[in-house]
């Protein structure tokens, strides 16, 4: 482990033993890119594979922790991490790469790409791990958060796998992440230019419940006639009194594309327009990448006389005291008590850190 | 007048087979023409053959559009065939279950055309919505049902006025009355009267009922086997029948 000098091992006040790593910002992001099959070496080969697993198991920190089926690595001790960096290999990054290009260049435009088998479910974020696995260099910082929690079993296995065959550094903390996996959030935090959100995309395709034919909704996408969307909007106030989608909220990309947010919150959706970070969207079961590059103008569907709102609550954070961020309500005992708290884990614990101190 | 619909020599064929033959008309601003035969004569062929939803295999279809301009239709690009039958025209299916959006409720179904010309005010949609359901004599308060709930005459009336709400210019009807009863066919065809002449309407209707034909067409057209056997005045091709197909045709309406 001659670079294990550069992690510490952090026991979080949480309970979550995780890596992170002393970390100032890259310059060097995206030098790997066009580098195609030339990573140097695999990093696991160098004796600088690193994770939270093998940190606290540091005796067999060199062994692979997942048999493969390599001749000589099964049953044997020598180690066999038959690993690309990142787990996908070369070429599948960089189709991914050029079809993330694609879709920076045409803000909101879903790119076809060949999703690979992953080592999770369908529905479990196949689109956006593939799109994180193409993005990570050596240098990056990953978060991955799951409904806007960084402990939950998603986020923390997505974190992990990564943390296994890319060795990268991971943290919980928004501020300090180059690189941020989602699922159902946008942190609260606010993002800057240097940071990439990657999210996990079920349904890429905004007009599939009122359009079941793939054909026709491209040709809809190709002649910008969305119509049929208002239709949908309209459906919800005719039947609830007002727009009652409060997720997945359709917008138009840069007064060109209809795009799907994938389901955070419309809370959220505010956050997306001229955001100063980059934001992919990975949808690995429909096969389609799309992309809402920095500073491009996002707007939320409404109509004049019912315009676009976001969820406002009553209630304050329970623990932090927040009252601008996303709450969730929790039930917390069997007599329908509830309580209101921060989805955003990171942001309420900060909060709460430096309300402490 | 200049004419809003030229077709010359139109043919469409399926392989081998005939679906029409070397049709040629002219519609005019306000006119509805029949067309009618028996089942198989290509009159449905035909329809959606003008109404460019059908490649042609020979010949050519105008249409003189709001602005004077002749198109071309064979030579139009899917984003125009599109605004056209959009913003000019509309077509009204035998099938209301065709024509209509059926997971949505009878006022999306009124407003979908609406919303689809960029309308984007709620409450004006609401508005035109109940109008167009009152005019199609469908109870506005049934404007947040879902049309799964509408007998089929209302569903055939709601798709009515799904189509005429924009006041489309030309409107294809195939074959709308068949499949109902004979006192709801009236009063849609009462209804049709009424509002072509309102709106001042051009259409091509199909049907094989000679009194739809009679009721509301100006000019007739009769097919057979594909081709055009005898055009002309309705009253005179009902009352004076001269091709020996027509002769059967009107000989073989049932009176009472």
């Amino acid at each position: 482990m001659s670079s294990s000098q550069v992690w510490s091992e952090d026991s979080g006040h949480d309970g979550n033993v995780h890596a992170t790593r002393k970390y100032a910002p890259s310059p060097r992001r995206g030098e790997g890119w066009g580098e195609g099959l030339g990573w140097p070496c695999p990093p696991l080969h160098q004796g600088t594979f690193c994770s939270d697993f093998t940190q606290k198991h540091s005796s067999s920190a060199r062994r692979p922790l997942t048999p493969t089926l390599s001749p000589k690595g099964r049953g044997s001790d020598i180690p066999a991490m038959n690993y690309n960096f990142a787990f996908l290999d070369e070429d599948t990054k960089r189709m991914l790469r050029r079809a993330l290009l694609k879709a920076v260049a045409i803000p909101g435009y879903q790119v076809p790409f060949g999703s690979r088998e992953m080592p999770l479910p369908y529905g479990w974020g196949t689109g956006g791990i593939q799109v994180t696995a193409a993005l990570l260099g050596p240098d990056d910082v990953l978060k991955v958060i799951d409904q806007g929690a960084d402990d939950t079993t998603n986020a923390v296995n997505i974190r992990r796998f990564f943390a296994r065959v890319a060795g990268v550094a991971t943290t919980e903390h928004t501020a300090d992440a180059t690189l941020i996996q989602t699922r159902h959030r946008i942190p609260e935090t606010s993002l800057r230019e240097d940071q990439i959100l990657v999210f996990q995309v079920p349904e890429p395709e905004p007009l599939r419940t009122l359009e079941p034919r793939e054909a026709e909704t491209r040709t809809l996408h190709a002649l910008a006639d969305y119509g049929l969307m208002h239709v949908k909007l309209y459906e919800d106030i005719a039947q609830y009194g007002h727009i009652a989608t409060s997720y997945d909220y359709p917008v138009l990309v840069d007064g060109r594309f209809l795009t799907s947010p994938s389901p955070i919150p419309k809370f959220d959706n505010p956050k997306m327009d001229h955001s100063p970070a980059l934001m992919l969207f990975g949808a690995g079961r429909e096969k389609r990448l799309y992309a809402i590059p920095p500073y491009t103008r996002v707007e939320s569907l409404a109509f004049e006389d019912h315009p676009f709102e976001i969820q406002r609550w009553e209630h304050q954070c329970e623990l932090c005291g927040s009252g601008e961020s996303y709450l969730d309500e929790v039930v917390v005992d069997d007599r329908g008590t509830r309580m209101f708290v921060c989805s955003d884990t990171d942001f309420c614990g900060q909060r709460r850190a430096e309300a402490q101190a | 007048m200049s004419a809003l619909l030229q077709v010359r020599g139109l043919s469409r064929h399926y392989g081998q087979r005939i679906g029409c033959e070397d049709v040629s008309f002219d519609l005019h601003p306000g006119e509805l023409l029949c067309v009618v035969g028996e089942s198989g004569s290509g009159k449905s062929t035909l329809l959606n053959t003008v109404a460019a939803q059908l490649a042609p295999t020979a010949g050519n279809v105008r249409y003189r559009q709001r602005d004077g301009k002749w198109l071309e239709l064979g030579a139009l690009s899917e984003a125009d065939r599109r605004r056209l039958a959009r913003e000019e025209w509309g077509f009204v299916t035998q099938n209301p279950r065709d024509g209509l959006r059926l997971n949505v409720s009878a006022g999306a179904n009124v407003a979908e055309r609406l919303m689809a010309l960029g309308m984007r005010n709620y409450g004006q949609l609401r508005d035109i919505a109940r109008s167009w359901l009152e005019r199609v004599e469908i109870d506005a308060t049934r404007i947040d049902d879902a049309p799964t709930g509408f007998s089929g005459g209302m569903q055939q009336r709601l798709q009515i006025a799904r189509t005429l709400v924009t006041q489309p210019r030309l409107v294809f009807m195939d074959e709308p009355t068949a499949g109902l009863d004979v006192s709801v066919q009236a009063r849609i065809l009462d209804l049709l009267r009424r509002l072509v002449n309102e709106l001042g309407l051009a259409a091509v209707m199909v049907t094989h009922d000679l009194a739809v034909a009679r009721l509301l067409a100006a000019r007739t057209m009769v097919m057979q086997g594909g081709r055009v056997v005898e055009t002309g005045l309705t009253d005179q091709i009902l009352d004076d029948p001269q091709h020996p197909y027509t002769q059967l045709l009107v000989s073989s309406v049932l009176t009472t």
